[in-house]
């Protein structure tokens, strides 16, 4: 199965089949992300079983219910789910723009960019907001570093962005080892944290929740556009695409989806690699489909990674960049091995 | 019924000099051949007819409108592509790449209908495609895939087609069945434009011939009138050898 028959399903078996059908599977994804939120919320070091659950959610729950799930754990489970949705309907964008599919929301440097100006901000010893401020102003800066060295005096193409981005990140890369070498050592821990992803830091989800709303009514709408440019950009112009308004529109979206994930949770690997090539294998290649699918499907792996990252080692917390990876490792490998 | 025209145009080839400008008039029901050899700026001069690449100066217009100032999708909807390059870079089934044909006639939010999809399963049907719908297009031959190309274009249904080496690939019997399929639609009141490599696909198929040199120079005019030995030797560097088969003429290389 390679997934792609979704447009083949749509074919008039009788003339009752709506055309919104190939759509059904964006249901059963967020039934999928309501179920893992409720699941982070009903587990921790205080179980809340689903009676319990239930009534916290309807207004009745008993005072510790009602602080450990709104005050804790539904802010955090959401910061995961946006974050997650941020990332890969990002890694989706970026698979397109370059049109590479190795490509991810780090590739062109945003996350390394963000590192270093959150990693500068904890050595300053600043509190949680300076902190995500400056991880943010990092990977502004690191996008527009990349966009304006890639434009350069020459041409634009995909594969000068990806170089000039993977280059960036490796400058950022040398900057990080060069903090961690200098820094302090009690402030080693929460650094490398950071680096390998961390919920812990998350402030509140709603910046990053409304971004991804309104980047899914704003992709949408270019969904067919994006399916017309993954066959190439003479290809998409020949078609009554405006290539290169687009590409850019992309690059921008994708850099503020990865620079408000990276701000909220660290750098958090593997999702935005992986979960648009599982949601591909599985539900073909239409960007209508794929990226919702990605928001959503990236919401609820992440939400559910985090919820392992919590209770695996309870009392301590793992970073919830290792279970991401450790979960969707073996999972794409299957995936990809089954298809055709 | 769309005229494509161009004025004073002269294609833009890096260091090349200016050569003659271009200045010629493609009109409905005629099929245009775009012959010289490798390099000539074939699919250079295809691709600013289109306005996919700017000229050095010059214009082209579509039905008197120049096509700066049209908007890419204006200009989808009557110019359609066959180009010699493509890309896979993400899987698609056969089905949903002719389907993408239809994109410059539907708004942001409008999903393909069944309209759409009877267009593209029909241009499917033409090119004998229909049994190969839900392949990825990965998995075929460079001559199905050329042939995926024009289905999707037949797609489009343009009143302009400017094919790239739409024989690329193709075995002789689609190489016959798609100029036939080019020629019907130029009968059917389309412009038809074509680079080709293949003089006597050109002479038997195309009633205009367009003869692009090296060097920048070009002539182009009635069928009968440009397919000269002398002038066609000139062309490719190649002396030729010229007989007739079926009441057309055959032009083979000469080893003499």
């Amino acid at each position: 199965m390679t997934g792609a028959e979704t447009l083949a399903q749509k074919r008039p078996v009788s003339v009752a089949v709506s055309p919104w059908r190939p759509f059904l599977p964006l249901v059963w994804l967020a039934l999928f992300g309501v179920l893992a939120l409720l699941l982070a919320v009903a587990v921790g070091s205080v179980a809340i079983p689903p009676a319990e659950l239930w009534a916290v959610i309807t207004g009745e729950g008993s005072s510790l219910h009602n602080t450990l799930v709104w005050e804790l754990r539904a802010p955090r489970a959401l910061a995961g789910f946006a974050t997650g949705g941020l990332l890969a309907m990002a890694g989706a964008l970026m698979q397109i723009l370059l049109r590479n599919p190795l490509a991810d929301p780090y590739v062109l440097g945003v996350s390394g960019g963000a590192a270093v100006g959150a990693l500068a901000a904890m050595l300053a010893g600043t509190g949680a907001f300076l902190l995500s401020g400056s991880a943010f102003a990092g990977a502004l800066l690191s996008t527009f570093l990349v966009f304006g060295l890639a434009h350069g005096t020459g041409s634009w193409t995909p594969a000068r962005l990806l170089l000039t981005g993977v280059v960036v990140a490796s400058g950022w890369g040398a900057v990080i080892t060069l903090m961690l070498a200098v820094g302090p050592k009690d402030k080693l821990p929460g650094m490398l944290y950071w680096l390998m992803g961390d919920l812990t830091y998350a402030q509140t989800p709603w910046p990053a929740l409304v971004l991804l709303v309104l980047v899914c009514l704003l992709v949408i709408p270019l969904g067919r556009s994006l399916n017309v440019l993954a066959r190439g950009p003479l290809q998409a112009a020949a078609l009554g695409v405006a290539v290169r308004p687009l590409e850019w529109t992309i690059y921008i979206l994708a850099s503020l989806l990865t620079a408000l994930a990276v701000t909220t949770a660290g750098s958090i690997g593997f999702v935005g690699l992986v979960v648009p090539h599982m949601l591909r294998l599985v539900l073909g290649n239409d960007q209508r489909l794929i990226l919702p699918a990605c928001a959503l499907g990236g919401g609820a792996l992440l939400t559910l990674a985090d919820t392992l990252a919590r209770i695996v080692i309870a009392p301590e917390q793992l970073p919830v960049g290792v279970i991401t990876a450790l979960l969707g490792v073996p999972t794409f490998l299957v995936l990809l091995y089954r298809s055709r | 019924m769309t005229v494509l025209e161009t004025r004073e145009l002269i294609i833009d080839i890096p260091e090349r000099a200016d050569g003659r400008p271009l200045s010629f008039r493609m009109e409905p029901g005629q099929t245009w051949g775009i012959l010289g050899p490798n390099g000539a700026g074939k699919s250079t001069l295809l691709h600013t007819l289109g306005g996919l690449n700017q000229p050095r100066s010059g214009e082209v217009h579509i039905d008197g409108t120049s096509i700066q100032k049209l908007r890419r999708s204006t200009i989808a909807q009557q110019l359609g592509y066959v180009f010699q390059e493509r890309q896979d870079g993400f899987p698609a089934t056969v089905l949903e790449t002719a389907l993408i044909g239809r994109h410059p006639f539907l708004s942001p939010w409008q999903l393909e209908g069944g309209d759409d999809l009877a267009m593209a399963e029909k241009a499917l049907d033409r090119l004998e495609l229909r049994a190969l719908e839900n392949r990825p297009v990965s998995t075929l031959s460079g001559g199905e895939r050329q042939r995926v190309a024009l289905a999707t274009a037949l797609t489009q249904n343009p009143n302009i087609w400017l094919a790239d080496e739409p024989t690329n690939h193709l075995d002789l019997r689609h190489q016959v069945a798609v100029m036939e399929l080019l020629s019907e639609q130029a009968k059917a009141g389309s412009t038809v434009v074509m680079c080709l490599h293949d003089l006597n696909l050109a002479a038997r198929w195309c009633d205009h011939l367009l003869l692009l040199y090296p060097n920048g120079e070009a002539c182009w005019g009635e069928s009968e009138s440009m397919l000269q030995p002398g002038a066609l030797e000139n062309l490719y560097g190649q002396p030729l050898a010229k007989a007739e088969v079926d009441g057309a003429p055959v032009f083979v290389p000469s080893y003499k």
